[in-house]
């Protein structure tokens, strides 16, 4: 069986003289403890920094940074507004976002569910934001279907100022505590701004598969009842 | 950095001369010898040396590699330093030979006793012996190709500079991609001289941009294989060995020059 | 891919007279070297990030078939259908017949070295299916009818102007008037096109950058989005990875991320980095009903228990082939099969047998720029050197060369003899340049005469003049 002959191949490969179970200890504590990592100097700043770095990092990757203090659903369609953009929205069923005033902004269209061809604007909520690359980790499923995140022409994604961390192994960390040790969603999708390919020439154009556009709504709502 | 030793005693350098500097330019020997008596040293010429052994080792043929390894070593057993006038060849006695005489324990000891010994000439001069004043003098600007091995080997790339900034009227302009490779490659040169001439072609573009009127290098392949691909070219750069500018030898023609007499 | 090693230096002259891919290749250092530079600037961290990748690496080679196993028992939980491939081969068909079961018409493809590898796309389309490769680069030449030439830019090789020529001559139900001069508007063309294939797939295959044991996911980094569009759409994702892709869990894969990116294109992170665990959950609005990984062997478990486990190390991220001045001379199509450059060099002989490409590792001055950018200290040169050891033992070099070798030997083991015969060369040379301070051409050094002179020498070798010297002294 060919799981058998490479495994088989792989073990004698090494020439080790431990035991399976010797092995198999050490392998589950490794994982168990892994190896700690020099911390990263752009992101060992005061945690109250930690959105600044975010914002600059995300800018960098060609993202449009929003710090919205007041209404979200007034900030969502002031971008759309300025950018020239319908001001029709598909998202999921995240709880976050149904909980938004949207009565704030009356012209705003919300369609519920996983994008299709022609919706030109996704909305989603991040589960955390990672200052260290300018990143977002959005979780797959109901809350946020995957196919909001790459179909629509523009993906706006809201993530909170107290949910931007400062880096990866943080956010793995936020992730294990939303779903438990171990545990992923079907999907976890780190996003560092717009599609892009530098395929023709060298050259990089913004908008290739994927959305053409992201705009990233930093929530300071907190602490006014907005959201939980 | 002091100029001697707190020894009395003026250390015995073994100069490897490199199987290209004894074939086809003594005067770059000549000039390292020179400069290393400046540094307050004796030289001593064994002559139980032919070559590192590099073309047999990079063409896979270990064994004869090895012979030569063996030779080399017993030649400089008496000397307190191996100083070689080539980052490759230097690079092969310092990192190389001590793998390559891996299988046998004795015989790996004494590589690593005499790699631990082994020096390029420039990094010596500078590292071990703190020289600051060069013998040399020269007026005008040169440019400098920074050799593979002694760049990635053996981490020579302030040391020449260093010298060459020493000797008055000398002004040192940088080529674009000093740092890539020229193309000799030992064999590579002729088992793949197309690519080769792809590459010495780049190189001595990039020498004629930087509008120096002379070349230097701490490597008679790469120095061989760029003068003969400028003169192929009719180019009036001129090239030397670093070594010759830095000892004032300069009464021979530069490399593939024709002789005046 | 069938291999055309064998006539590397034929490739390679044949590249180095190919204008469009000497200008296109004259993009490199001021692109994607420029580009390395900048990002590794960026992060002080960078060098220690490479030593603490590299000892992942060694680590979980070292116990690969635990974390396989890990792997394997976490990707099942997660509802991952995994599968075991020794070879091509078996590879192909037990692809072919996850397709077959899922009544597959149409087979969407993100970029995967690996596919190319065991010649996918061809089994696929000789069984009836039709394969569209969605990354840009892979769907022009896949149009083109071509292999990449690189393994992180495919298309590397090619101009614009080329590209346009392509999408005109393929696309032809579109207006032959239309504006093709940005790269903006080629992009926007292929986007178009391939929507409407990403919306109608059945089946979904994409490589994977990394394997996680921790949580039995896989990883795709990409910056299009076509491979996030390829296995969120269709019913069915085929994963296809190597065995040696396993990374033990999140922590490492960050540390390895950190690298990949800045070391391929100089970004910090790729636009879409996506872990994947398994197919739908139950409600789940999207996603594929069925998650299939193909984990294959061909020759990696033969590299582990060989002098060349060191190459197993790589992360794919190319930094190699774009320093590497024979790479920058020749291209990638030159070295002849899917892997090129140093890390071509090293591998491809692994895989495809040293007697079919020997010339790939005997084609490096060992300048040593590879092993100096590579995040993952893969010592390449060496590596390369082992390779012509492998070659001369089983006498696969020529006979003229092993000849001129023992010869060679012969004089250099015999000091006196030597001396002597070199003192005779230098005097000959020298008569026979006469005032000429090189020969334009020289009998029995064509290669070298070819292009540049040969400095003649200056007629007395040093340890003549040395040793007279010193007579005369004493």
């Amino acid at each position: 069986m060919s799981r058998d002959e490479i495994l088989g191949k792989v073990r004698s490969a090494m020439g080790t003289t431990a035991s399976p179970a010797e092995r198999r200890q050490l392998a589950e504590a490794r994982i168990a403890a892994p190896p700690r990592v020099p911390p990263i100097g752009r992101v060992s700043v005061p945690e109250a920094e930690l959105p600044a770095v975010f914002k600059s990092e995300m800018t960098r990757q060609l993202a449009h940074v929003v710090e919205a203090g007041n209404s979200l659903p007034q900030a969502i369609a002031a971008y759309l507004e300025d950018a020239g953009l319908p001001p029709v929205l598909r998202c999921g069923d995240d709880p976050r976002l149904a909980r938004l005033p949207w009565h704030e902004a009356p012209n705003l269209t919300l369609n519920n569910g996983p994008a299709r061809g022609d919706d030109p604007i996704g909305l989603s909520h991040a589960l955390a934001g990672i200052a260290e690359t300018g990143t977002l980790a959005m979780l797959s499923g109901a809350d946020n279907p995957v196919t909001l995140c790459f179909l629509p022409d523009t993906h706006i994604v809201i993530v909170r100022r107290s949910d931007i961390v400062g880096s990866y192994e943080d956010a793995h960390a936020r992730l294990r505590r939303h779903l438990g040790a171990g545990r992923m969603p079907r999907t976890l999708n780190l996003i560092s701004g717009p599609s892009r390919t530098a395929d023709i020439g060298g050259k990089i154009v913004i908008g290739a598969h994927g959305p053409r556009r992201m705009c990233v709504i930093i929530d300071g709502t907190e602490g006014e009842n907005r959201g939980a | 950095m002091s100029e001697n030793t707190q020894q009395s005693a003026r250390p015995r350098v073994g100069l490897f001369v490199t199987c290209l500097v004894d074939l086809f330019r003594p005067s770059v020997g000549f000039a390292a010898v020179r400069l290393l008596e400046a540094a307050g040293c004796d030289v001593v010429v064994p002559r139980g040396q032919t070559c590192c052994g590099q073309p047999a080792y990079n063409s896979g043929d270990r064994e004869t590699a090895r012979a030569l390894a063996l030779q080399t070593i017993a030649a400089f057993e008496d000397c307190d330093y191996v100083v070689a006038p080539s980052g490759s060849c230097a690079g092969m006695l310092k990192t190389h030979y001590p793998e390559l005489l891996a299988d046998d324990a004795a015989a790996a000891e004494r590589a690593r006793e005499f790699a631990a010994r082994v020096h390029e000439l420039v990094s010596f001069l500078v590292r071990v012996r703190g020289l600051e004043q060069v013998p040399g003098a020269y007026e005008g600007a040169v440019t400098y190709h920074d050799s593979c091995s002694g760049l990635r080997e053996l981490g020579i790339k302030d040391e020449p500079r260093r010298l060459l900034s020493s000797v008055a009227g000398l002004e040192v302009v940088e080529m674009a991609e000093c740092e890539t490779c020229c193309g000799f490659g030992g064999t590579f040169s002729v088992k793949f001289p197309d690519i080769s001439n792809a590459m010495v072609e780049r190189k001595a573009g990039n020498i004629e941009a930087a509008g120096a009127p002379l070349m230097l290098a701490g490597d008679l392949g790469c120095l061989m294989n760029i003068a003969g691909k400028l003169s192929r070219q009719g180019s009036p750069v001129q090239c030397r060995h670093i070594a010759e500018v830095l000892a004032g030898e300069l009464t021979d023609p530069p490399i593939a020059a024709p002789s005046r007499r | 891919m069938q291999p055309s090693t064998r006539t590397f230096t034929a490739n390679a002259r044949q590249a180095l007279g190919d204008r469009n891919l000497q200008a296109a290749l004259a993009g490199l250092p001021t692109g994607l070297v420029a580009q390395r530079a900048a990002a590794r600037a960026r992060l002080p961290e960078f060098e220690q990030l490479r030593d603490i990748g590299r000892d992942i690496r060694n680590h979980t080679l070292e116990h690969l078939d635990q974390y396989l196993e890990i792997y394997e028992r976490n990707a099942i939980a997660a509802g991952a259908k995994v599968h075991w491939a020794k070879g091509s081969a078996d590879a192909r068909d037990v692809i072919l017949r996850i397709c077959r079961d899922a009544n597959a018409r149409v087979v969407t493809k993100g970029k995967s070295m690996v596919s190319e590898e065991i010649g996918l796309n061809k089994h696929l389309e000789a069984a009836g299916l039709e394969v569209v490769e969605t990354d840009l680069g892979e769907y022009i030449l896949q149009i083109r009818d071509e292999a990449p030439s690189h393994i992180v830019a495919p298309v590397i090789h090619l101009t614009q102007a080329q590209v346009e020529e392509d999408f005109r001559r393929q696309h032809k139900d579109l207006a032959p008037e239309r504006r093709l001069e940005e790269p903006a508007e080629l992009v926007d063309e292929a986007r178009q096109i391939l929507r409407r294939k990403f919306l109608t797939a059945d089946v979904g295959i994409t490589g994977a950058n990394f394997l996680i044991s921790e949580t039995g996911s896989s990883i795709i980094v990409t910056n299009e989005g076509n491979g996030d569009l390829t296995q969120s759409l269709a019913r069915v994702h085929i994963v296809i990875a190597t065995i040696d892709k396993v990374v033990p869990t999140l922590e490492d894969v960050s540390v390895l991320l950190r690298l990949l990116a800045r070391s391929a294109t100089g970004q910090d992170l790729t636009a879409y980095t996506t872990f994947s665990t398994g197919p739908r959950r139950p409600g789940d609005p999207d996603g594929p009903e069925a998650y299939h990984v193909v984990l294959l062997d061909n020759g990696r478990s033969e590299l582990l228990a060989s002098e060349f486990r060191e190459v197993l190390r790589c992360i794919r991220c190319a930094a190699c082939m774009n320093h590497c001045p024979v790479y920058g001379a020749v291209g990638g199509h030159a070295y002849g099969w899917v892997y090129p450059g140093p890390i071509g060099a090293v591998l491809t002989p692994g895989l495809i047998g040293i007697g079919h490409a020997a010339s790939l590792p005997n084609a490096s001055t060992f300048c040593g720029k590879c092993q100096a950018v590579c995040p993952m200290h893969i010592p390449l040169p060496g590596l390369m050197r082992k390779w012509r050891e492998a070659e001369f033992d089983q006498k696969l070099t020529s006979w003229q060369a092993r000849a001129a070798l023992k010869v060679w030997g012969i004089f250099a083991s015999r000091p006196r003899l030597y001396h002597f015969a070199t003192g005779l060369a230098a005097k000959a040379l020298r008569v026979f340049a006469g005032k000429r301070g090189a020969f334009r051409s020289l009998p029995a050094a064509g290669g070298w005469t070819q292009y540049r002179d040969l400095p003649a020498p200056q007629g007395r070798t040093f340890q003549e003049v040395w040793n007279e010297r010193k007579e005369g002294a004493s």
